[in-house]
């Protein structure tokens, strides 16, 4: 079976990817990829959440709108992010996650700035979803 | 690269001809053969997508260290008529809005830093908040936020980081005046509150180098820099606000495009005419997160100073130069034997004001706006000065850094922090840095040789060598 999340090649950044069986379980793994980036998410403890919600029909919009939602209340919150909760109910979006903030022993890695457009694409490969697109850091 | 889709015009100019078919009008590469040669396809592809731009002036341009990057790619350049439809374009700023490097002489020599080297690294990591999840001492509320804003670095000097004469020698005199936070969201604001003074990570550092070789004797002077000579780079950006503002101007400038009918080639590319309402919200974001960063820079930069300070007494720690490299400004350039107003798109790529420009300070008006190329931890970097052909050539524009050869991936796979770190050590060279694995991505080897960049930034006449500069700390973000 292929990797459920992971990053791939781009030139100056990273590029993200998660894989499930719906969209919002691709861009749940989409998401542990892209905080991967920062530190590890497995030993983030699960002190703090964040949620948000919001509307997009366009699943591509979609998966940018929601990284870029975590990125932006966990840089708001300072925290690490660690645990991703995403459910759909049509064009609504409901997010969630849990993290705790910075501290000393949670490995530094490198920040991302933002999840871009490009080379974003969401896609069904055989009902396997795929999410990905590239993140500055 | 495949040069074959290329003509070249000169030994460091190449030309990707108009397609009228394509709908996309001329690109223009700069460098070396090998350079170019050595250049991803996915540059001339996205390079060739801005060409297709509405209201695009002359061609789309790529500078020497230029690479793959998201919409424009890292190192391109577009001027853009607001009276021909031009437009604006958020992927052509960037997230990073106003990263760029302020420049400090020190007065000191090389064996002055040697004396103290450990201790200074020391201090320099444990007072300058460098990495991602470090955030500033300082705190503000959204009212405060609102005028550094407005003021940019000039707000940080009135607050007592850093002196009046700082101001002279930073692009704009340090404040970008077309700034309006009411197109800021709240959110950017509330991002931004603890990240004043941080450096933040990636490719952010701070590097204290020496000068190792003057190219030009008579910039060198004008400058204040001199062999053997201690200077001090800082490379960062808008922080959190900045990230804000892209990510909030990403989305809504690419639903604006299509709702304008502008055909994107790349949703990344996301922009819409600079005279609409969308356009001129983003812009006054953009230069409110330009301020941003000019701020920051400045703050770093005191701290810097008083930092030198406890080590060196009397030591003179003067801004050389502030300028930054992820920009969309308006400036007047001559076109067709007009003077036009152009908005000018600097993604990765430094603003080159030749000799005589009436913005540049009188120091240094006669040799030319100062260009720094800032290289790899374990390499070097350069000083240049813009080119009197600057303007003709690229619209008063050049390299910004040396540019990746290798992804952060690949890097990744060939180098382990630690070990670069002590390698580095061995050479005399420090690295602070709460991310080993950012070393890594960040290895000398993953980036492009600096003095070949430099060379073939001369040669194409952006901008000429000054100083080479080598790195002995290096406080990585």
């Amino acid at each position: 079976m292929s990797e459920t999340r992971g990053t791939f090649e781009h030139g100056a950044d990273f590029g993200v990817f998660g894989r499930g069986p719906d969209p919002a379980s691709a861009f749940r793994e989409a998401a542990h990829a892209m905080f991967a980036l920062m530190t590890d998410p497995d030993a983030v403890q699960p002190l703090q959440a964040i949620a948000f919600e919001f509307e997009e029909a366009d699943l591509e919009i979609a998966l940018v709108r929601y990284l870029n939602g975590l990125l932006s209340h966990a840089a708001d919150r300072k925290l690490a992010l660690g645990r991703f909760a995403l459910a759909r109910s049509g064009a609504h979006w409901k997010a969630a996650a849990q993290g705790e903030p910075w501290r000393e022993g949670l490995e530094r890695g490198t920040g991302v700035k933002g999840a871009t457009l490009t080379m974003l694409s969401v896609r069904n490969d055989n009902g396997t979803w795929d999410a990905r697109c590239v993140v500055d850091v | 690269m495949d040069l074959s889709r290329l003509s070249e015009l000169d030994a460091c100019t190449w030309t990707y001809p108009a397609s009228a078919a394509e709908g996309r009008r001329e690109s223009r590469l700069y460098g070396t053969r090998e350079l170019v040669a050595a250049m991803d396809d996915k540059v001339l592809e996205q390079i060739g997508n801005v060409a297709r731009l509405p209201g695009l002036v002359g061609a789309a341009m790529a500078m020497p260290d230029a690479h793959w990057g998201y919409g424009f790619p890292i190192g391109g350049v577009a001027a853009f008529d607001p009276e021909q439809g031009g437009i604006i374009s958020a992927g052509g700023v960037g997230f990073d809005i106003s990263c760029g490097i302020r420049c400090l002489r020190t007065g000191l020599a090389k064996g002055d830093i040697l004396r103290v080297a450990g201790k200074l690294s020391d201090a320099l990591f444990r007072d300058i908040p460098a990495g991602v999840g470090e955030e500033g001492p300082v705190k503000l509320t959204i009212p405060e936020l609102d005028r550094v804003l407005k003021g940019g670095a000039r707000w940080a000097v009135a607050e007592g980081y850093g002196e009046e004469d700082d101001l002279e020698f930073v692009e704009d005199h340090g404040c970008a005046k077309d700034a309006d936070p009411s197109c800021v969201s709240g959110l950017a604001k509330s991002r931004q509150r603890g990240e004043m003074g941080t450096l933040g990570s990636g490719n952010h550092y701070l590097e204290v180098q020496c000068v190792e070789r003057i190219h030009d004797a008579e910039a060198a002077a004008a400058f204040g820099v001199a062999e053997g000579q201690v200077v001090v780079s800082i490379h960062c950006g808008s922080r959190g606000l900045g990230h804000q503002v892209g990510t909030d101007y990403l989305v809504s400038l690419a639903q604006a495009a299509t709702r304008l009918g502008i055909a994107l080639p790349d949703r990344e590319l996301a922009c819409a005419p600079i005279r609409s309402p969308e356009g001129e919200q983003y812009f006054g974001a953009m230069n409110a997160a330009t301020n941003c960063a000019l701020a920051n820079r400045q703050m770093l930069a005191h701290v810097t100073r008083e930092v030198f300070r406890r080590f060196f007494r009397d030591a003179a720690v003067e801004t050389l130069f502030d300028v930054s490299h992820n920009t969309c400004k308006p400036e007047t350039h001559e076109v067709e034997g007009r003077r036009r107003t152009l908005f000018v798109h600097r993604k990765g790529a430094t603003r080159a004001f030749g000799p005589g420009h009436p913005s540049l300070p009188a120091r240094y008006r006669a040799v030319g706006q100062p260009v720094v190329i800032g290289g790899s931890m374990g390499t070097g970097s350069y000083i240049l000065a813009a080119s009197p052909t600057s303007e003709a050539r690229a619209f008063s524009s050049a390299s910004h850094g040396a540019g990746r050869s290798m992804s952060r991936n690949a890097a990744l796979k060939r180098w382990h922090g630690r070990q670069l770190v002590d390698e580095l050590a061995e050479r005399g060279i420090i690295i602070r840095t709460r991310s080993m694995r950012g070393v890594a991505e960040e290895a000398p080897g993953a980036y492009k040789d600096v003095e070949v960049v430099a060379e073939a930034t001369e040669r194409a006449g952006l901008a000429r060598r000054v100083a080479l500069l080598r790195p002995l700390i290096c406080i990585k973000g």
